[in-house]
Order: structure tokens, then C-alpha cells, then sequence
């Protein structure tokens, strides 16, 4: 039987408020545990929650920039249960009435077989909830510590509907979920540190079934690797189960990285009962329209409107301009570059070339590059103006990277600046003709190529610094 | 007897020191509390310091009314440096780090704490027999409760521990004890006064507010505690009042509306002939008696024991061993932890509300009770709406009984909720509600008089309560200890 993967994603991801969403403590990741707790966040008796106005920001941000519907009301509610790192015996998130409903995003898939294509997939809501604490279980000998630290940091819980249909397609949502709200800066991106988290609902059904199958949950995802993984991993095992004759268990899984096998949490009978209800300490969340209006004029040009001013200005392919488009630093950097005077199809080039792949050899982010926007416009203004060829544009930009220097500084000081001194030239063309009698018959006899050996040997000859140009005109003058 | 307003004019004019008057509280509480029982923390030594501290400041030129004046807090308000057990063995070892609005607010006044009064269990009871630390007296009738919540801060004033403590109102907890010790307090709209650092019950239903002899006394006392705090959500941005300011407004026009269903069927005869006589005086005064139906009051009760357990199953969900408060010493896993420290920690009362609301709340009956009883809230709340269009201020009784006798009423809950019908419909709506000592039974137990007003109307119905008691001395009087 064929089997189609039904997949719908939960991603919290936590909003960059300098404080946290009911509290005025500090939401810094890394403080020793328990010093950034207000009495709110260790839910001392009569301690009460008050609206962080910037989660608020950032919840409209995101619902304008997937073109959702931004709630002018909305409720928090109370999800109720025991855990030691939850401080209040309840979470407060939102439940009946989110701030964000509907909405939609653009995906770019890569499948394993075949060619890339684009898929729209629609988003149910998105709501505000606070962050538990957490529970340490090392250096306690039997017990556990608790740090109430990161108890009530903001969080957006965003929710898909389940209309991703492989591995492939969920780690490309996820990704373009965390490119959009790292874009727009509600989020810091940051996944080792749990800003990025993905809760993943999947189940299977014969291909051609309308109706769904039992789903599983894999809780609590921190890379788009370990997406990836656990889906595989836990399509394959609900497939061999029914395939065996058993019947999926709605149930709460995690992912053991180290086995890349997916083990059960709890079943569907020990699911929580949560007993929500509306906040009685939180008045609802009202949002006016000149609320929305101001958001929505302050909110950045967002990557697909991006993509298509870089295709239309700069006259960039589309997968060019996607690529740019990947963060907004990267397409910062590109027209920094281009504004600075360089050529925007050769920075293009350069940017996806031989930066981006010494930034990722060096697991530094463009934000870290050595060479600046300033400079690598310096380097391609010379490769332009044919003070350099390309080949000596490489080591310049080794150089530039290594030292600091302009490309100017490197190219004078090093002597790198292109021989375009036709006699120079001249001479060495003749030297290497000499030495070459029988490229030279091939090149009679028809076979054009031939001469391009030579050109390498006249580039050789002169050092590299020969225009490569103006080698083979002067050799295909010489020979013909 | 001692009125907070004596005490600042006598204070203003030299006549008296913050020492003299906090020595006269304690001379008072170490007379009597023992039998009483209206305190669970006093201390001696620290008001004293507070007063001396007090007379120096005044002596040296500050001029706060209420600079040096005794105050006694109900053990609900957390406050720096003080237990705030909340009437509960979960927070007996709970030292308050931190202080609430209403406590910081009376620290600001001037006011020197001598105590703190005790409670029913996290507020939870109209009695006061379901302390952790035991049954308040009712200084009337030692045999009898001092109703409650706030039942502590009822029987202090009223025994002369302190000429104003605070309280809290749920659902009738400043108002039945008020009415049953013999003095005055008033629940504020809700909203006025600050929730932030008061021990929640059901966070939609708390008010704070004063308890006193006097009108007078409760409106000076509401200036201070009210206001518009930020760190309180459900605080009202409403501009500052004094309270104070229609205590010499004449009565002369006003519209009292009297509720037939708060005369009917199971109101004690004596209580519902103070009523009256109430009514005549303020007929004496000027007003004119409409009658107004308020038709879903039966309804408050059920509707009010949905809600208030609903939320106080959320509210106590945080005292659980982790943090602070009460662990059982018992081990076992994470569970049995949990189970054993609030089986040891909470009392019967409060586990039977706690479990009221998880049940309430719980997949499948929420619609058909939570749901439901917001539904019927709005409804009461409709209902005195209509009644304000007829009438300036709804007159009653506050309980259909005076206080009963101690453990008369233990094995049946049910009946102790049903003596709450009067109170519960104004903490559903809102509203502002207050109790002003109109008589005595044959017993000798104390008789209120319930004012409802409309929202923000607390200066009128303190003005109306002034008035008579401008006529009357049933708020003077003082029970023989």
C-alpha cells in the first residue's frame, strides 16, 4: 500500500522583549539560576500578571506579516497542571480567542527525489503564553533544582494546519517560519538556546483516504536536523505498525537524538486535563486599529517583497534573489555592497560565492564577516574596472579577509594589478608561442580551444596578473 | 470608644501620642485575644518602635492624619517582614517578602500595624471556623462566630484591639462580619482598591476594604486604601476620590430601593424588624422607599459557588511544597509530594472548594457550570442595574440571621452557603456594598443593615450611612468583655 504523511507543526518561538510577558524581570538567557524572578515569576501569594505591551507588538508583527487576521480582542485563559519548574500550578496562553488567527506562508521545497517547488501552507493561529522554568536534575544527588529564570518569557505558539505532506516539506516550513520571524525580529532565532522550539504532529493514512490518521506529537524539537530525523523515524515506525496490523495510539513522543528513535511520553488516557478558563486576573487583550496601522507601517519589507524588488532593480535571476533574501543581514549586506558601487550581479556572485562559503567554513554569520560591504565593493569596483582579473580577485579577497586591508592596499602593495601593457605582454605571448609549435597547428587546423592552453601559460608567464583578454586576442592575432 | 477619627484629632491636637494609643491596643489585646482569638500575629515590640518612630516624625513637623494611628491587617495582605499565613498551616512559615498595594498604602499614611487579624482559610468561610489557628470569638457572644471571612478584623474593632482593620469581600467577608460584630465596613466597587500582593481567593470576586465603628471612619480609611495601581490588571484607571465628601450631604429626596426577594422567605423576624426600623429612621431622614425586585438573587448563590471555587482551584494550584510554604516531610515521588503537602496543608474547607472548581472546570461540565454561572452573573448584574434606575441606593438585610453559635452549623455546609443570599449577588455584579450595625437581637447579637450602591458610589452610600449614624448610636455601642 502507498502511505501519505500528514504533518502540522507547533512552534514556540520566544519573542525578544528585554522583559518578560507579565513581569518586569529580565528575560537574558544564561543569569545564575533564579536571580531574574519577579514575585510574579515564583507566583508568590498575590503576585499578579501585567501585559508586556512589546509580546503584544510582536504578536501583531507576525500576524501582519502572514497576512493573518489580528484579533482587536482576544483572552488569555489558564492551562492548569502541576510540574515543579511551573510555578503558579498554571500556565496563562491564550485558548479560545488567539491573538493571531489564519494567515499563510510560502514554502521552497527541496524533496530528496526530484525537482525543487514552491508550496503555500496555511496557518491555524498564533497565541501569546509564557515560558515555564525548568527543572535541573544534575549536582542535586536525588533531587531536582529549579530555576524559575526563564518562567514567564514571552512565547509565540504558532500553529499550521496539517497540510505538510513529507520530512522535506516540514524542515522547509520550519525554516521559512524561522527566516520570517527573525526577519521581522520578534524572534532572536537562537535554537540552542530554546528560542526556536517545534512541536510535530504526525500521522499517516493509505494515499487516496480523506479522512486522517491517529496522530503522535513529537514534542519539543530544537533543530531543523532533528525535524527532519524524527519524521522519518517516526513515519517509518507508524507505517510498520499498521502494516503489522496494530492501531496508532494518539500519544506525546520525544525524539532521542543520540538513537534518532522516537519514544512514547504519555498516551492519549494520561493526557492532561487542562480545566481551561479565562484569566480572571487579566482583563482581555484589546488591540485598537491605529495599533495595527502604526505595526503594519513600521513593519520591515518582508523577504518575498524583497525577493521581487532585487529581481526587478538589480536584475537578478529568482533563485538569486532568494538566496539573498535568506535573512535580512545577507540582503542588508548585498545592497550595502551595491550601494557602495559595485556591479550588483558580480556582488551577487560574490556574496553566494566565495563569501558565504568562507563564512561557513569559518561557522561565522555574515553579521562576523571580516570584509565589510565597504570592502568587498572595493574589490569588485577593480575587478570591473579590469585592475584585477578574477582569478587574482580570489586571493585579494584571502588577503582582505586574513589582514584587514582594502583590496587597493593589497593590490598595489603586492603588485597584483593586471598587465594590460601590450608589449609586456607582447613578449611573453611570443615566448610561449615559440615553446608551443603544436598548439599552434591545432589552432590552424580548426580546434579553437587550443589556444586557450596557451592563454593559461601567457597568465603563468606574466605572473597572473596578464589580462587574459587581451593574451588570447594578442595570441589569435599572432597565429592567424 | 474610639473612633480612627478621634484618634487623628486627638493625635493633631497634641492630646494623645502614637505610644499612648498603640500601648491602649495592646493593653486591649493582651486582655482579651486569648479568649477571643481575633489575632494571629502581635507584635508588641515592633508597633511600639513604630509609634515611638511615629510621635518622633510628628514631633518633628509631619503632619499626616494618620501618622502613629493603630491599624490591624487582615492576614490576607502580604507585608514585608510579616507572617501572611492567610488563616492556613500551608503559609504558617510564610514570611511575606514583599508587600501589597493596600499594605504599602497605609505604610505611606502613617498608620502603625499592631497585628494581624485572623481569618477563615484563605477566606474561604463565613464563620471563621476554618482557621488553621482556630475559631475567632464573636465579642458579643463568645458562643457565637464572628462570621467571616475577615471574622478576625470584625471582632478586633469591635473588641477595641485597633479603631480600624482591614478586610477582604468575596462574597460577603466584610460585610456579614461586620454586620454580626456590631460595626461598619464597606466592599468598594471592584476594581478600587488594589488586588496586587492580597492573597487571591477567586481573583474576580476579591475586594479589599476598611472595617471600623464609624461611616466616617471607613470613608477615611477607604482614601487610603483606594486607587489605581498598574501592577493590578484588573485595577480601575479612576481618578482619585475622597470619600469622605458627602458624609454632610442631607438625605432629603433620596430613593431607597428595598428588594422583595431580600425580605422573603427565611429572613429572621427580629433581623427583618431592625430592618425596618432602619428604613423608618432614614424615612425620618427625608428619603422616600421604592420597591425594586431584584428576580435572580436566588440564583447568586449557586452561581457564586461555581465561580469563586472555579477560580480558587487556579488560585491555590501555586501552593504546592516547590517554592515556599508548607512540604510534607513525608517522601515519596514528585506526586505523592504534591498530595501529601496539600493533604496536610489546606483544611476542609479549602479542599472542598479547590475540588468544587477542578470539577467545574473539568472537560465536559464546564459549558453546563462555568459557562452557565458567568451566564446567570450577568444576569445579576442586569438585575440592579434596572433596580438603580428606580432608586439611589438598595437597602437590606446583610444575613438572614444573626451569628450562630460555634460548630452549630459544621456538618452542613450547604447551609452556611445558603446564609451568604444577600451579600454574594453585589461581589457577582461589582458593586459596592456595606454594612452599618442597626440594632441588637433578643440574643443580644448585633443586627446590619445593607447598603448597595451603584458603581463609584461609595461616597454616597458612606454620606448615607453617615447620616444615620449622626441619629442613631447602635455603632457606638460596645460589647462587655
Amino acid at each position: 500500500m502507498k502511505w501519505e504523511v500528514v504533518i502540522g507543526l507547533e512552534v514556540h518561538t520566544q519573542l525578544t522583549t528585554k522583559s518578560k510577558i507579565f513581569s518586569a524581570a529580565s528575560t537574558a538567557f544564561g543569569a545564575a539560576p533564579n536571580t531574574q524572578t519577579a514575585v510574579v515569576d515564583i507566583a508568590l501569594p498575590g503576585a499578579l500578571p501585567v501585559m508586556n505591551r512589546g509580546a503584544v507588538e510582536r504578536a501583531i508583527q507576525f500576524g501582519l506579516a502572514i497576512g493573518a487576521k489580528v484579533n482587536r480582542k482576544s483572552i488569555f485563559a489558564r492551562k492548569n497542571y502541576f510540574y515543579p519548574d511551573l510555578p503558579k500550578g498554571y500556565q496563562i496562553s491564550q485558548f479560545e480567542l488567539p491573538v493571531v488567527e489564519g494567515g499563510a506562508i510560502t514554502i521552497q521545497v527541496q524533496p530528496a527525489k526530484g525537482d525543487p517547488y514552491e508550496k503555500v501552507i496555511n496557518l491555524t493561529r498564533a497565541h501569546l503564553e509564557e515560558d515555564a522554568g525548568k527543572s535541573v536534575h544534575e549536582d542535586f544527588h536525588g533531587a531536582s533544582g529549579i530555576d524559575l529564570n526563564r518562567a514567564g518569557t514571552p512565547l509565540l505558539e504558532i500553529v499550521s494546519e496539517p497540510e505538510m505532506r513529507s520530512a522535506a516539506e516540514a524542515v522547509a516550513y520550519a525554516k521559512a517560519l524561522y527566516s520570517l520571524v527573525t526577519w521581522i525580529g520578534i524572534c532572536d532565532g537562537n535554537m540552542q538556546e530554546g528560542s526556536f522550539r517545534c512541536d510535530v504532529n504526525v500521522s499517516v493514512r493509505p494515499e487516496g483516504q480523506a479522512e486522517f490518521g491517529t496522530r503522535r506529537e513529537i514534542k519539543n524539537l530544537n533543530s531543523f536536523k532533528f525535524i527532519e530525523q524524527a519524521i522519518k523515524y517516526e513515519v517509518q515506525w507508524q507505517i510498520d505498525e499498521i502494516e503489522s496490523g496494530r492501531k496508532i495510539q494518539q500519544a506525546t513522543i520525544l525524539f532521542d537524538p543520540d538513537s534518532g528513535e522516537t519514544r512514547m511520553m504519555r498516551s492519549k488516557e494520561d493526557a492532561h486535563d487542562y480545566r481551561y478558563f479565562p484569566d480572571p486576573d487579566l482583563p482581555p487583550l484589546v488591540i485598537s486599529e491605529e495599533w495595527i496601522e502604526r505595526v503594519q507601517r513600521e513593519l520591515p519589507e518582508l523577504p518575498v517583497a524583497m525577493q521581487a524588488r532585487f529581481a526587478e532593480q538589480y536584475g537578478l535571476s529568482a533563485y538569486d534573489a532568494r538566496t539573498l533574501t535568506a535573512s535580512k543581514e545577507l540582503a542588508a549586506f548585498f545592497e550595502a555592497t551595491v550601494a557602495a558601487g559595485a556591479d550588483a550581479k558580480l556582488a551577487a556572485n560574490w556574496i553566494m560565492g566565495d563569501i558565504s562559503a568562507t563564512l561557513n567554513r569559518e561557522e561565522k554569520t555574515i553579521a562576523d564577516s571580516p570584509v565589510n560591504a565597504e570592502a568587498l565593493a572595493g574589490l569588485i569596483k577593480r575587478i570591473s574596472d579590469n585592475t584585477i582579473n578574477n582569478k587574482t580577485a580570489k586571493d585579494v579577497l584571502k588577503k582582505m579577509w586574513e589582514s584587514g586591508d582594502a583590496a587597493d592596499v593589497i593590490i598595489e602593495r603586492d603588485g597584483l594589478k593586471q598587465e594590460s601593457d601590450t608589449g609586456a605582454i607582447e613578449a611573453i605571448v611570443d615566448a610561449v608561442l615559440a615553446a608551443n609549435p603544436k598548439a599552434i597547428e591545432e589552432y590552424r587546423s580548426g580546434k579553437e580551444k587550443a589556444l586557450n592552453a596557451l592563454v593559461g601559460q601567457v597568465m603563468k608567464g606574466s605572473g597572473g596578473k596578464a589580462n587574459p583578454g587581451m593574451a588570447l586576442e594578442l595570441l589569435k592575432k599572432k597565429v592567424g | 470608644m474610639n473612633t480612627l477619627k478621634q484618634q487623628i484629632d486627638a493625635l493633631a491636637a497634641g492630646q494623645t501620642t502614637s505610644v499612648a494609643l498603640v500601648s491602649e491596643c495592646l493593653k486591649q489585646i493582651a486582655a482579651h485575644n486569648s479568649q477571643l482569638n481575633a489575632l494571629i500575629t502581635v507584635d508588641a515590640d515592633k508597633a511600639l518602635a513604630a509609634a515611638a518612630a511615629a510621635d518622633a516624625a510628628r514631633a518633628a513637623g509631619d503632619t499626616r492624619p494618620m501618622l502613629g494611628v493603630p491599624l490591624i491587617h487582615k492576614d490576607i495582605f502580604c507585608h514585608e517582614g510579616w507572617k501572611t499565613s492567610c488563616g492556613s498551616k500551608m503559609l504558617d512559615n510564610f514570611i511575606a517578602p514583599y508587600s501589597s498595594q493596600v499594605a504599602e498604602n497605609c505604610d505611606a499614611a502613617g498608620f502603625v500595624v499592631v497585628a494581624r487579624a485572623n481569618m477563615d482559610e484563605f477566606a474561604m468561610g463565613s464563620a471563621n471556623e476554618n482557621s488553621y489557628y482556630g475559631a475567632v470569638k464573636n465579642p458579643w457572644d463568645q458562643k457565637a462566630v464572628p462570621g467571616g471571612s475577615s471574622g478576625g478584623s470584625a471582632a478586633a474593632v469591635a473588641a477595641g484591639f485597633a479603631a480600624v482593620a482591614t478586610g477582604t469581600d468575596t462574597g460577603g467577608s466584610i460585610r456579614q462580619p461586620a454586620a454580626f460584630c456590631g460595626i461598619t465596613g464597606i466592599k468598594p466597587t471592584y476594581g478600587i482598591v488594589s488586588r496586587f500582593g492580597m492573597v487571591a481567593y477567586a481573583s474576580s470576586l476579591d475586594q479589599g476594604g476598611p472595617m471600623a465603628h464609624t461611616a466616617e471612619d471607613c470613608a477615611l480609611m477607604l482614601n487610603v486604601m483606594a486607587g489605581f495601581d498598574e501592577r493590578d490588571s484588573t485595577s480601575l484607571e479612576h481618578a482619585k476620590e475622597d470619600y469622605t465628601r458627602d458624609l454632610a450631604t442631607p438625605l432629603a429626596g433620596l430613593k431607597i430601593g428595598l428588594p422583595r426577594e431580600y425580605f422573603a422567605e427565611g429572613l429572621d423576624t427580629e433581623v427583618a424588624a431592625a430592618i425596618k426600623a432602619a428604613v423608618e429612621q432614614y424615612k425620618a431622614l427625608g428619603a422616600t422607599i421604592v420597591d425594586i425586585s431584584l428576580p435572580n438573587t436566588k440564583l447568586a448563590i449557586p452561581s457564586y459557588y461555581v465561580i469563586a471555587p472555579a477560580e480558587a482551584s487556579s488560585n491555590l494550584s501555586r501552593f504546592d511544597g516547590v517554592r515556599y510554604g508548607h512540604r510534607t516531610g513525608k517522601t515519596g515521588n514528585l506526586d505523592d509530594m504534591y498530595e501529601q503537602t496539600r493533604a496536610e496543608g489546606f483544611g476542609t474547607e479549602v479542599k472542598r472548594r479547590i475540588m468544587t472548581g477542578a470539577y467545574v472546570l473539568s472537560h465536559g461540565y464546564y459549558d453546563a457550570y462555568y459557562i452557565k454561572a458567568q451566564k446567570v452573573r450577568r444576569l445579576i448584574a442586569n438585575d440592579f442595574q434596572a433596580a438603580f434606575e428606580q432608586c439611589d441606593v438598595i437597602m437590606g438585610p446583610v444575613t438572614p440571621t444573626t451569628a450562630w453559635h460555634i460548630g452549630e452549623k459544621n456538618a452542613d455546609p450547604i447551609a452556611v452557603y445558603l446564609e451568604d443570599i444577600y451579600t454574594l449577588g453585589v461581589n457577582l455584579a461589582g458593586l459596592p456594598g456595606m454594612s452599618v450595625p442597626v440594632g441588637f437581637a433578643s440574643n443580644g447579637h448585633p443586627i446590619g443593615l445593607q447598603i448597595i450602591g451603584n458603581y463609584f458610589s461609595e461616597a454616597k452610600m458612606l454620606g448615607v450611612a453617615h447620616q444615620y449614624q449622626q441619629v442613631t448610636d447602635w455603632h457606638s455601642k460596645s460589647p462587655a468583655l
